[in-house]
């Protein structure tokens, strides 16, 4: 969903960190501009500030190693902070995935 | 009549073990966090509904939850652990130097003397001071830029900064232990900070009487006695009669002087409470028998504890916070294992019971004596 000055993007957190934002389900952030990885995740830990830290290091602001980010069944983990996410997500027809890495047996 | 409340931090969240003084029903509460790591929970002396907890996950990284109604519920709190100044190295294990990078709080030590201070231990080695209620916090930076900082160098379990005690009545004094650099002390409120670990002779390290590079893995004191210290080293217990300036050995008759707790008792400012483990290669108690040791001469003559201990095939760990005793006229004694056991002696170590059997592998364990 967009209007003249904001985009609505929907985000899917992991269950930790719904947990922790005392929150259920999905969410949805404003995004002014453009849409990008880091413009999304400081929507989300301006609207969730217990989240910062959690999916990015706080001094330098880098993915936790742990930590990926799907859209439209792609990982883009690995993208440019500053790219912009596919046109599904800021249409909101797919959400912003926050994945905790599959680690362990 | 008063309560007693025991703080359980284990590797898949947090528990409330709720006691009268009795000590013998107990009401389990839990898991708070679950998932998580919660390395240590810990309330303040001042205001026993403020309670602190370190969550933590390899994945989420660092978060700490603060409650304010005795742990019923929580919020969280500031998790931004960032070093002071000049970030500088230590030594890594294969001897390179690699930049200190903050990994988790290992420890959380609220204040004696103000009731919105609390002190954090974290890992990659360095304190923390709050002064809000743990909503900002500050670096104690002269410990970590000690000039024999480069020379520090982590302990299996990492660089760790584990133990922080408190002088009883001057809130400048503090002492902390690190593994395994050793043990450091402050009296200008962690401004300066001077090695004291002269007697502790370590055969890890090349040079036996170094200042820095001791494995300490937890100390102790009576408030009663702030100059006298117990401390249970990688191997060896050691005391400390003049606030640090020199450590003796009094592992004594122990079955093995490798452990990773101590605690003293609340009344008794000379009786001591380890519990040995067989070395650092097995991590399981002597025998697989598991005894609290306690010393009522300041160490040296140790007795073991056995009464409602498991005495076969039991081969848990109690690790380094997971000891506590209480202030009730019988003093209670408290440890938590690896292996999701909480043990409970109501009676200073004569008789035990569990009063859980199955939690996650405990870290950590506290105990809040209450009105």
């Amino acid at each position: 969903m967009t209007d003249a000055a904001n985009t609505s993007v929907r985000v899917i957190l992991p269950a930790h960190l719904r947990a922790l934002a005392k929150i259920q389900g999905e969410i949805r952030v404003d995004i002014p501009g453009e849409v990008t990885q880091r413009a999304v995740l400081d929507a989300v830990e301006a609207e969730f500030p217990m989240l910062l830290g959690t999916i990015r290091d706080r001094s330098t602001a880098k993915r936790r190693p742990f930590v990926r980010f799907y859209a439209c069944e792609e990982d883009l983990s690995h993208e440019e902070p500053d790219a912009l996410l596919p046109e599904r997500v800021v249409h909101g027809e797919e959400p912003f995935l926050v994945i905790g890495a599959m680690a362990g047996g | 009549m008063a309560s007693t409340r025991v703080l359980v931090g284990t590797r898949k969240g947090a528990f409330r073990l709720i006691s009268d003084e009795g000590r013998t029903e107990w009401t389990v509460d839990g898991p708070h966090f679950p998932g998580w790591e919660i390395y240590h929970v810990k309330g303040s002396p001042l205001n026993p509904d403020r309670i602190y907890a370190s969550q933590t996950s390899g994945w989420f990284g660092q978060v700490i939850q603060r409650s304010d109604d005795g742990g019923a519920s929580w919020d969280t709190v500031g998790n931004d652990f960032s070093y002071q100044g000049e970030v500088g190295e230590h030594q890594w294990y294969d001897g390179s130097l690699r930049p200190w990078n903050f990994t988790r709080v290992w420890h959380l030590e609220p204040s004696l003397h103000d009731a919105e201070t609390v002190y954090a231990g974290v890992e990659d080695a360095a304190l923390f001071k709050s002064t809000d209620g743990g909503h900002q916090w500050t670096e104690l930076a002269g410990l970590r830029q000690h000039d024999t900082g480069p020379q520090w160098q982590p302990g299996a379990g990492g660089m760790c900064l584990h133990t922080v005690l408190q002088h009883p009545t001057d809130p400048e004094r503090l002492y902390v232990a690190i593994s395994a650099a050793g043990a450091f002390r402050t009296a200008d409120g962690g401004r300066s900070w001077q090695p004291i670990n002269k007697g502790l002779r370590s055969g890890e390290i090349p040079d036996q009487d170094s200042e820095v590079g001791h494995c300490v893995h937890r100390i102790d004191m009576h408030p009663s006695y702030p100059d006298v210290i117990y401390m249970q080293k990688h191997w060896d217990v050691m005391r400390t009669k003049d606030a640090g300036d020199t450590w003796h050995e009094v592992s004594g008759n122990l079955p093995s002087d490798f452990g990773f707790p101590i605690a003293v008792h609340a009344h008794e400012p000379e009786t001591v409470y380890v519990v040995p483990i067989s070395s650092d290669s097995h991590h399981f108690p002597p025998e697989g028998k598991l005894r609290a040791y306690r010393s009522r001469t300041g160490g040296e003559e140790w007795e073991p504890l056995t009464t409602g201990l498991p005495q076969q095939h039991c081969y848990v760990n109690v690790l380094r916070d997971a000891m506590a005793v209480d202030q009730h006229e019988s003093c209670g004694v408290y440890f938590g294992t690896t292996g999701g056991q909480v043990y409970a002696s109501n009676d200073s170590g004569d008789t035990w019971a569990p009063i859980v059997h199955d939690l996650p592998a405990v870290l950590s364990v506290e105990v809040q004596t209450l009105p």
